[in-house]
């Protein structure tokens, strides 16, 4: 149904499939990974990052601090290393080079160097512990594929990745709006979803306990195979949270794009899932009584799907509908299809791991670049660059003078920039600025009791 | 040791301090040794009860009760003073008990800080309020100017948990969100910019998140100083008092059978088949079957009947009239008598001994030829059903106590059977096959009016 209308990013995956003269999986080479990781991935930034200000130049900085993260690498050949540690952006890069990992993630920031871990184990006491981490999401459209036709499992197209676009929306306005949370990092995980890094120093600092909370605050959709209805939204009024996310993002999307393009109440079979959510047997029947009816031709010229909905929405609507559950089951239906999934185990744990930014998915060979959550809907995954394309484009541009910037004469220029601009720069300008002031009031205290002493 | 001092502050102002005590600190107390474990086991039979409370999933209502009734029932003291003493004592006994491994601390936590959430329910806004402040909270009251700002939000709030905004004078806390994790979590706070705005009564979850966090900290605290210096010096004194507490059996003991209570040896029979529970029906099954008991049988039913009721002389009685066919009036005098006698503390150092409680019973491993242990532990799927089909339990019931069995609930499986055979539910649950008796015979004698 939706191939057809797929962009032009796969036309040219397939182009760069042809180039390949070795059967080369959608773009991705080991060989150019080592080209990647030589000329183009950041690791100067991915330093400057993680290291969130501690960079030495201040006498407050913590010069331990970005040696106690962890960092973990995917060998060729499904080899896993864990507990890798540096202490200088160099002693970073050179690793990277040496071992052109096929994918490198990032761990939490432990009380010990984890290279140390096992001297410290002897005490006992857990010395050895996560002491920061990143607040961060992962959703992966696989999760929605009971609500998407057009696409299954990894796949991904411009229809059903606006899903991504939705969740983008709600859980980015809630990080900052209620949270309060300001330096925060959406990035494209490289196949079928988007990952969200939280870095604000309260969000790096949060507990298990608090991680969770943040978690169970986003979850509303609690499905298995099992469960006919997914949602369920009980009270009279909705939070304002999911009020506001209803009413600025969902229901605009749903109505619009999804109902349509995903012909949801098109079929027999596609709007019996939709009936089967609705509380009142005698509702459902008479909906799909009314369907049965006029199977294929629509008596208008508006869309089949928008018709049903405008029926199915003044039958649960109407005044009629004594139960609370009725009228609420509108807003259950929207939810359900478009409410963010979130992976709740990687969000509640500081050990967990997650891939870390500029990384190369190795199945489609595109690049996780960062998302401007301003902008989400211009973002089209089908045109990410990839790694061939890149190395293509270097081998274009011949030799730069400014060896640093390789990035800049490439498509990956614009993601680097928009990273440096937008996040990184904000983010250590802020962190300078804690330093600096927990410093200056250690100053004031011991200033104040040295006055005290005598 | 020195003497208590009041812990209460000279109050200002005339308002009542709170009693809720948050043991922040070790008492500097002279506390006599039998109390030391008295304390402790009072207070420990209010956290199972809690705990029990807990695992049948108690709504909030019906957990506040029990909470008030298990206090109640174990911790009052006619005198105010020593009743706080107690509380504090008996709390920092068992800080020593459970903290020991990461499971007791969990378990302690838990029930602790349960305990503690629906006590500071029962205070007055003003003890509570006082309460906060000592637990130096980063909350301030919302201002008026800004509560009519969010108040339409907050309104909103409250209606989504199927609650309305109270009257004009609400007061709502502002506190930084990760301060009340619980009611971020549940979406029942309003949350801007970082801040959750707490209604008075969600303040206990800002509470309790304090309580539960410091106990937390502290048990890891309290375990290391125990087993680095105080377990080795008080080896001879506290140590074998603590070890013996976190698995006591802690209902009563029926060593004493009410006088009301005492059979006789011809009642055995009918109450066998009416009020026994499955463990003693089929020992006593098997004694009239076989004419004999291995000792692991013996003890366990022969202490079951004396607490039922049955006097030393009767004991003696039935014993050797069962195992007449096998063994002569001489030689059971000689080898089985003395046992009995033993049993009801007229030999040797004269201990009456308590009849076994299921814990007790569930953990024995009866080995070949034995018929003692718990028939829901070790009975196959086969022969657990077929006998209780033969107490009269329905084929329906008999499915769900066989789910417990499988989930290893061994004494949810006994309780579900009572219910079945006596058609009444048995809230506390069974855990002494004594209890199974006397509530059974109470529901049998309420129906006839009689003796059952």
């Amino acid at each position: 149904m939706t191939k057809e209308e797929a962009g032009n990013g796969r036309d040219d995956m397939e182009i760069d499939g042809s180039e390949q003269a070795n059967a080369v999986p959608d773009g991705f080479d080991a060989n150019y990974l080592r080209i990647y990781y030589g000329k183009l991935f950041p690791h100067a930034d991915l330093f400057k990052w993680m290291s969130y200000g501690n960079d030495g130049k201040h006498p407050a900085c913590d010069k331990s601090y970005f040696g106690r993260r962890e960092f973990s690498f995917t060998l060729e050949n499904d080899i896993y290393i864990r507990f890798q540690s540096f202490n200088s952006v160099i002693e970073l890069e050179n690793s990277i080079k040496e071992k052109s990992p096929f994918k490198i993630d990032i761990g939490p920031v432990y009380s010990v160097d984890p290279a140390k871990r096992h001297a410290y184990a002897q005490s006992g006491d857990n010395v050895f512990t996560p002491v920061e981490r990143e607040l961060v999401f992962d959703i992966d459209i696989t999760d929605y594929d009971d609500v998407r036709y057009c696409c299954t499992g990894a796949d991904v197209c411009l229809e059903c990745w606006p899903l991504m676009t939705i969740a983008i929306k709600v859980i980015d306005t809630a990080l900052r709006d209620d949270f309060g949370f300001n330096h925060i990092l959406w990035v494209y995980s490289g196949r079928r979803g988007v990952h969200c890094w939280v870095c604000d120093g309260k969000a790096r600092r949060l507990t298990n306990e608090q991680r969770a909370a943040i978690a169970d605050y986003f979850r509303v959709y609690k499905g298995n195979e099992n469960s006919h209805k997914k949602i369920s939204l009980p009270g009279p009024v909705l939070h304002p949270f999911l009020a506001r996310s209803y009413t600025e993002v969902l229901k605009g999307f749903f109505e619009a794009k999804l109902l349509p393009n995903q012909s949801l109440l098109s079929s027999e079979e596609r709007y019996e899932k939709i009936l089967e959510m609705i509380p009142d047997a005698s509702v459902a029947s008479e909906l799909r009584g009314r369907w049965q009816e006029n199977k294929r031709a629509s008596m208008s010229k508006d869309d089949i799907n928008l018709v049903r909905w405008d029926q199915l929405k003044s039958v649960l609507q109407s005044g009629k509908q004594k139960t609370q559950g009725i009228r609420r089951c509108v807003e259950e239906i929207v939810f359900s299809f478009t409410y963010p999934r979130l992976d709740m185990e990687v969000s509640k744990h500081m050990n967990h791991l997650l891939k870390a930014p500029f990384c190369v998915h190795p199945k489609t060979g595109r690049v996780c670049v960062p998302i401007d959550p301003n902008n989400c809907d211009e973002f089209d995954p089908t045109t990410v660059p990839t790694l061939s394309q890149l190395v293509e484009e270097l081998n274009r541009e011949g030799l730069r003078q400014d060896a640093e910037n390789e990035w800049d004469g490439t498509s990956l220029g614009e993601s680097v920039k928009f990273f440096r601009t937008t996040f990184l720069q904000p983010l250590l300008k802020s962190c300078k600025e804690d330093i600096e002031s927990s410093y200056n009031a250690k100053l004031q205290q011991s200033k104040n009791t040295d006055t005290l002493s005598w | 040791m020195e003497v208590v001092q009041s812990h209460r502050k000279p109050s200002s102002n005339n308002v009542a301090v709170s009693t809720l005590p948050l043991y922040r600190s070790a008492p500097l107390l002279e506390v006599r040794l039998e109390d030391f474990e008295l304390f402790a086991m009072d207070r420990l039979r209010v956290l199972k009860g809690i705990s029990d409370g807990l695992g049948r999933g108690k709504k909030p209502e019906e957990m506040e009760k029990l909470v008030a009734d298990l206090w109640k029932a174990n911790m009052r003291h006619p005198q105010a003073n020593e009743e706080a003493n107690k509380d504090i004592i008996s709390h920092f006994v068992l800080r020593l008990v459970y903290c020991r491994t990461e499971e007791l601390r969990k378990w302690f936590l838990s029930m602790e800080t349960t305990l503690f959430r629906y006590r500071f329910r029962f205070e007055s806004s003003e003890a509570q309020r006082a309460l906060m402040s000592e637990f130096k909270l980063p909350c301030k009251a919302v201002s008026n100017a800004e509560f009519e700002s969010v108040k339409d939000k907050l309104g909103q709030v409250a209606r989504s948990m199927g609650q309305t905004l109270a009257a004009a004078d609400a007061i709502f806390y502002k506190v930084p969100f990760e301060e009340v994790p619980e009611l971020v979590a549940g979406r029942r706070v309003f949350i801007y910019k970082g801040h959750a705005y707490v209604a008075m009564n969600q303040v206990v979850s800002l509470v309790v998140t304090q309580f539960r966090s410091y106990l937390s900290k502290a048990l890891i605290l309290t375990n290391r100083k125990w087993t680095s210096t105080v377990r080795e010096h008080e080896k001879d004194r506290l140590a074998p008092i603590v070890e013996a507490l976190c698995t006591s059996y802690l209902g009563p003991d029926y060593s004493q059978p009410n006088e009301a209570g005492e059979i006789s040896v011809k009642d055995i029979d009918h109450f066998a088949k009416t009020s026994f529970p499955l463990c003693m029906r089929h020992l006593f099954e098997k004694v009239r079957e076989d004419h004999h008991l291995k000792h692991g049988g013996r003890m366990q039913l022969g202490l079951f009947l004396k607490g039922v009721g049955l006097k030393l002389d009767d004991a003696l009685a039935f014993w050797k009239a069962e195992f007449a066919p096998k063994v002569s009036a001489e030689r059971f005098d000689k080898e089985y008598a003395y046992n009995i006698r033993h049993n009801y503390g007229r030999e040797g150092k004269r201990t009456d001994y308590t009849p076994y409680s299921c814990q007790k019973i569930i953990s024995s491993t009866p080995g070949v030829g034995d018929h003692h242990g718990c028939p829901y532990r070790h009975f196959s799927e086969e022969n657990l059903k077929a006998a209780l089909v033969r107490m009269g339990v329905s084929s329906r019931a008999v499915e769900d106590v066989m789910d417990k069995v499988r989930n290893r609930h061994y004494q949810l499986a006994c309780t579900l059977t009572f219910e079945a055979v006596h058609g009444s539910s048995c809230d506390a649950g069974i855990n002494h096959p004594n209890q199974y008796f006397i509530d059974s015979q109470k529901i049998l004698q309420s129906k006839n009016g009689s003796v059952a």
